[in-house]
């Protein structure tokens, strides 16, 4: 993404264009010359904005089929949790504290403090900048940013936190430890200004929510019975892998509004074709991971792992993210592919280590989302190798330091992990009183 | 009267019942089970760890046929489920002491 919220200059000069205010209402306008970019731009953000929305959704099915069935109520009510509060605490703190325009509190690292503001109706008295889009689509794509940066938090500590930790957790990083480190580069900060690219998010969304899905899973240890005192893994399969799948393509589809809207502007041909690139190539980048993954599987194990594959897209995905422009299809797919690779092996090298992710999370999004930001310098004429790997460092030391901080405090004030007895009963009756699926099983 | 308790390889459950319901019995009773004998279960890997199947799936029959006709039953059943692969399943033949049908109170093979 380049830096939002262009000088006000061009919006001044906009101006003059605006229709007389009476005429903004009427049906029989048709839009000046000079607001039909505007125009565009804005419709664009808000499609992007529903389809990464989706990706809540995505999410959540993920999750429900990898985990048991006696965790899947309490999963599902993480998640609609997590979004629903990031909605909220990105309007009240962090959007301005990610894109303070020319009100840093210290600048270049520190954004604006106050909650978020919408044009008036109708832009009335508004000098929007008619070069870029309005404030309120602005806003709402930007949101579902912050949001899937929560979702992959919960997958990876899926079957054993508590529940209002969990959110409290989350309040704290979608109001301030993704907004700060994201105005560092979306909103023109020392990133930014280095030279630091990251197109749609590998390192700014995807490896802040796997550095926080990391730090949590080591501070809350794995699930009981996953590992043997012999040091063996013990699998648990997933509840669910139809939820898994439908969830992966939910994934998959928001995606193209997580990597098209973040071109940013819609208002030239130009621009319309290199969305199109974009979708193409976010496309071909998911299906290559997720035939990397088949084959490695397939070849690792004897039989293909359908979560492996799973994942295996999703790397891709989250390779393609820092970049998805530039590379052509055969680049993007092997960008895809090398994503799909690093998962199957990532996997049981964190089991190795004991660390309990139950989702994949943390090699889907982190280490595939390092991977995607080192690619960029192998296919963007503009990217400096060593900026990349500097803002890959920066940001990784900020978010663990950050959030393993908030574990700590939360885990000697509230207490992070349930009762033995609970996860071994499951959360769902023990913290919800209520099953996913209370047909099956006890009557 | 003999009580003939079969398990088999789940997908012999078909060709079994056809090949029975040709020599003429008239009922069985099907379940879905999970054991392990000379077989033992074997392992598989779900996300890059290995994990041991230690009960296989089988289906166990049960069906009881007058005296007369356990031999051809028995013999009806290796014939049908036999895939000369490890696992296919084991064979007991009890005495049944009295059947009873519930809905006319008959008793003996009459039930049967």
């Amino acid at each position: 993404m380049f830096t939002k919220r262009t000088s006000l200059i061009a919006g001044a000069v906009a101006a003059s264009c605006l229709p007389s205010l009476g005429l903004a209402q009427s049906a029989d306008v048709t839009p000046l010359n000079g607001e039909i970019g505007f125009i565009f731009t804005t419709f664009m953000f808000l499609v992007a904005g529903f389809l990464v929305f989706w990706m809540a959704a995505g999410f959540a099915m993920l999750e429900a089929g990898l985990v048991r069935s006696k965790n899947v109520a309490m999963q599902l009510t993480k998640n609609i949790g997590l979004f629903s509060l990031a909605s909220l605490f990105y309007y009240l703190i962090g959007y301005n504290l990610m894109y303070p325009g020319d009100g840093w509190s210290i600048e270049g690292t520190l954004g604006a403090f106050g909650p978020a503001v919408l044009e008036a109706v109708g832009l009335a008295d508004t000098e929007a900048d008619m070069t870029y889009a309005s404030v309120g689509s602005d806003f709402f794509f930007q949101l579902m940013f912050c949001a899937a940066t929560a979702s992959i938090v919960s997958g990876a500590l899926a079957e054993r936190i508590k529940l209002w930790p969990f959110l409290v957790f989350t309040v704290l990083l979608t109001a301030v430890i993704y907004p700060i480190q994201a105005s560092w580069k979306w909103g023109g900060g020392f990133l930014d200004a280095m030279g630091f690219l990251d197109f749609a998010g590998s390192t700014v969304v995807h490896s802040v929510g796997g550095w926080a899905a990391l730090t949590g899973a080591i501070i809350l240890g794995p699930r009981i019975g996953k590992y043997t005192k012999e040091g063996k893994t013990v699998p648990i399969p997933g509840s669910n892998l139809t939820l898994a799948t439908l969830g992966t393509f939910i994934l998959w589809l928001g995606w193209f509004g997580f990597n098209g809207g973040s071109q940013l502007y819609m208002d030239t041909a130009g621009n319309v074709a290199d969305i199109s690139r974009i979708f193409a190539n976010t496309n071909t980048a998911a299906a290559g991971g997720a035939v990397a993954a088949l084959i490695l599987t397939q070849l690792l194990y004897k039989k293909p792992d359908l979560t492996m594959v799973l994942n295996g897209a999703l790397a891709g995905l989250v390779s393609i993210t820092a970049e998805p422009l530039f590379p052509s299809l055969g680049t993007a797919t092997l960008i895809g592919a090398v994503g799909g690779v690093i998962v199957v092996l990532a996997v049981p090298m964190l089991d190795r280590f004991k660390i309990d992710d139950v989702v994949g999370a943390i090699p889907v999004h982190l280490f595939a989302g390092i991977w995607g930001t080192i690619a960029v310098a192998f296919t963007n004429p503009d990217a400096a190798f060593f900026t990349q790997l500097y803002s890959i460092v920066v940001v990784g030391i900020f978010v663990v330091i950050t959030s393993a901080v908030v574990w700590f405090v939360l885990k000697s004030t509230m207490g992070i992990r349930v009762e033995e007895e609970v996860e071994i009963n499951g959360l769902d009756m023990a913290e919800l009183g209520m099953e996913a699926y209370p047909e099956f099983g006890r009557s | 009267m003999k009580l003939i308790i079969a398990t088999i390889k789940p997908f012999k459950l078909e060709d079994v019942r056809e090949a029975l319901t040709e020599i003429g019995v008239r009922g069985m009773m099907v379940t879905e089970i999970k054991g392990f004998g000379a077989q033992s279960g074997h392992t598989e890997i779900y996300r890059g760890a290995e994990y041991a199947v230690n009960f296989v799936p089988k289906i166990k029959l049960e069906i009881v046929v007058e005296s007369a006709s356990a031999d051809q039953v028995v013999e009806t059943i290796i014939k049908s489920a036999q895939t000369g692969k490890i696992g296919d399943g084991k064979i007991f033949v009890l005495d049944v002491g009295q059947t009873v049908r519930v809905r006319t109170g008959e008793s003996g093979t009459e039930a049967i």
